[in-house]
């Protein structure tokens, strides 16, 4: 454990001493809040935080993937990952530290906008559960996202293909409801895609409810991709 | 290989093939090393050197053979043996963003040190590699020499009881090559070294034994000065004679222009090692004595010219 820990501070600090995560998270938050202003400036208001939660899951697609881009593909690109993997770490660690990393941190860049929610309670009566439902789902929307963005960085030591395939996966899944409605509604087809697909489990966080289904879908993701990661690191074992 | 039984191993590995695809990078590469000793790799670039040095270290393992380190299998042990190696792979990878001692406690930590003896450490090997003033520099500012001494620095942290240097001196000024070959020589005294060098006198200065390597394969391996013997110019010629050693040896070495004669047996047949003075070729002269011995002639082959083909892609001089 001291290992994975050693790894994951040691990617803390990079992040938190390099511009580009700096200017991950400002974007983000400036994003998030035109979202959540938009949703204040109708003719009548509601004092909720939908509006913001979908809004922060697409700027989520396209910022995650540049936060783990550099996790292991600059070290590939570097070599440093030849001295990594000959000291006595297993493979796991270093992916798993190097995962918790990037999840620290965009918990990090989330957490600011706990702002608006105290924003809401000042100026109005907002509803508490579908806020912090919404929180929820947002943290594991993130998470699942980072996942795959760690994948596509072990796949390669380029950061800009790491980053631009993590994309090209999130907005597939970001797609899939759309994809769902080609065939007929209620289907076999219509209803596997959309499952597949990461937005229809995120609708419910949104709303309120907190759903077992939909907390496993994200935990199953993330560990897929955390697994498939940890595999493709071995695999310059057997290559 | 009589010395096998004398010393403890601390390396032993055999049949050594790894493959990139369908090429061949180093091929049935099989050789010793004794706990304390400094052996090195010479060859020319490309030779297979880091690949061997790269299946020691447990990055990747072999396609094909066996590695044992104290006993620890490379593959199957993986994690105990890479705690007892120290690695300077020949690109020196550093952390550029990261300043010397933190880098130096990153790796300390990644090595599973004791808080107490990281920090012990660290201060001595900012010591010995004389990087005093330079503990809290960033590393992507240092010079390529500095660098070399932060990646010996971190190689030498965890006092390991294996040291594998791939090219230790390459891409740094004189003065700082004959630092480093001072510094590997005083390491070289409590711990097992292996070292990689294309460069031909650095290898004798520093190691106890040399290992030839060319397209893959060992093709020599003897003591710094017998390869300076051999380079100088005397021709190793191998012969398998039929008749009684008794005889046969005595009249070899009685031969004009045999500088020297030895006789040894494998797998039931006799062969005899002869070295020629001032390179002549002695081919003529040995078959005549054979036949006219009444022995009879079963094989010949030269072995000096492969070797000194591969010398002469070595760097074999050095302007300081």
């Amino acid at each position: 454990m001291r290992t994975v820990q050693a790894v994951a501070w040691k990617e803390i600090q990079i992040y938190f001493s390099s511009p580009t995560a700096y200017i991950v998270a400002m974007i983000f938050l400036a994003l998030a809040s035109f979202f959540f202003v938009r949703d204040l400036s109708n003719p009548f208001p509601q004092a909720s935080m939908s509006s913001f939660f979908q809004g922060a899951t697409i700027i989520l697609i396209l910022l995650a993937p540049t936060l783990t881009m550099r996790l292991l593909a600059e070290e590939q690109k570097l070599g440093t990952i030849e001295l990594l993997l000959t000291s006595p770490v297993r493979d796991w660690e270093v992916v798993v530290g190097k995962y918790l990393a990037s999840l620290v941190f965009l918990t990090g860049t989330i957490a600011p906008t706990v702002y608006y929610v105290v924003l809401l309670a000042i100026f109005a009566d907002p509803d508490p559960g579908p806020i912090w439902a919404g929180y929820l789902g947002l943290v594991l929307y993130g998470a699942a996202a980072l996942s795959i963005g760690l994948l596509t960085s072990t796949l390669t030591n380029n950061q800009i293909i790491a980053a631009v395939v993590a994309m090209g996966i999130l907005l597939l899944l970001f797609f899939a409801n759309f994809a769902a409605d080609l065939f007929e509604p209620g289907g076999l087809a219509a209803t596997i895609i959309t499952e597949i697909g990461m937005q229809s489990h995120f609708d419910d966080f949104d709303r309120g409810v907190i759903d077992t289904k939909n907390i496993a879908y994200y935990l199953l993701v993330i560990t897929f991709f955390i697994f498939v990661s940890i595999r493709a690191l071995e695999s310059r074992r057997w290559r | 290989m009589a010395k096998q039984d004398s010393k403890p191993m601390m390396i032993q590995a055999s049949g050594l093939t790894h493959y990139y695809g369908p090429y061949a990078a180093i091929e049935d590469v099989s050789f010793n090393v004794e706990r304390g000793e400094v052996l090195g790799f010479l060859g020319p670039n490309g030779a297979g050197k880091t690949t061997t040095m790269r299946i020691l270290t447990g990055y990747m393992p072999p396609t094909r053979g066996k590695v044992t380190l104290d006993n620890y299998d490379i593959v199957e042990q993986s994690l105990e043996v890479r705690r007892k190696v120290g690695y300077l792979p020949e690109t020196v990878p550093l952390y550029t963003d990261m300043s010397v001692s933190t880098y130096l406690k990153y790796m300390g930590t990644l090595r599973q040190m004791p808080p107490k003896n990281i920090k012990r450490r660290i201060a001595e090997v900012i010591d010995v590699c004389r990087l005093g003033d330079y503990r809290s520099s960033q590393i992507g500012k240092l010079s390529k020499g500095f660098r070399q001494r932060v990646g010996i620095a971190q190689a030498i942290l965890h006092e390991p009881e294996v040291l594998v240097l791939d090219e230790p001196t390459i891409g740094i000024d004189p003065i700082q090559v004959v630092e480093t070959r001072k510094l590997i020589q005083d390491l070289g005294k409590e711990q097992t070294v292996v070292l990689s060098s294309h460069i031909l006198p650095e290898v004798s200065m520093i190691c106890d034994r040399v290992l030839i390597i060319n397209e893959g394969k060992i093709v020599a391996e003897d003591t710094p000065s017998n390869l300076a013997e051999r380079l100088q110019g005397s021709e190793q010629m191998e012969v398998e004679i039929g008749g009684p050693v008794s005889q046969v040896l005595p009249a070899l070495r009685a031969m004009p222009g045999v500088a020297n004669a030895s006789h040894r047996s494998t797998q039931g047949k006799e062969l005899y090692t002869i070295q020629a003075t001032d390179g002549k070729d002695l081919r003529d002269e040995i078959s005549r004595a054979v036949i006219g011995g009444g022995w009879s002639l079963l094989s010949m082959q030269t072995m000096g010219m492969s070797l000194e083909e591969i010398f002469l892609r070595l760097t074999t001089h050095e302007e300081l």
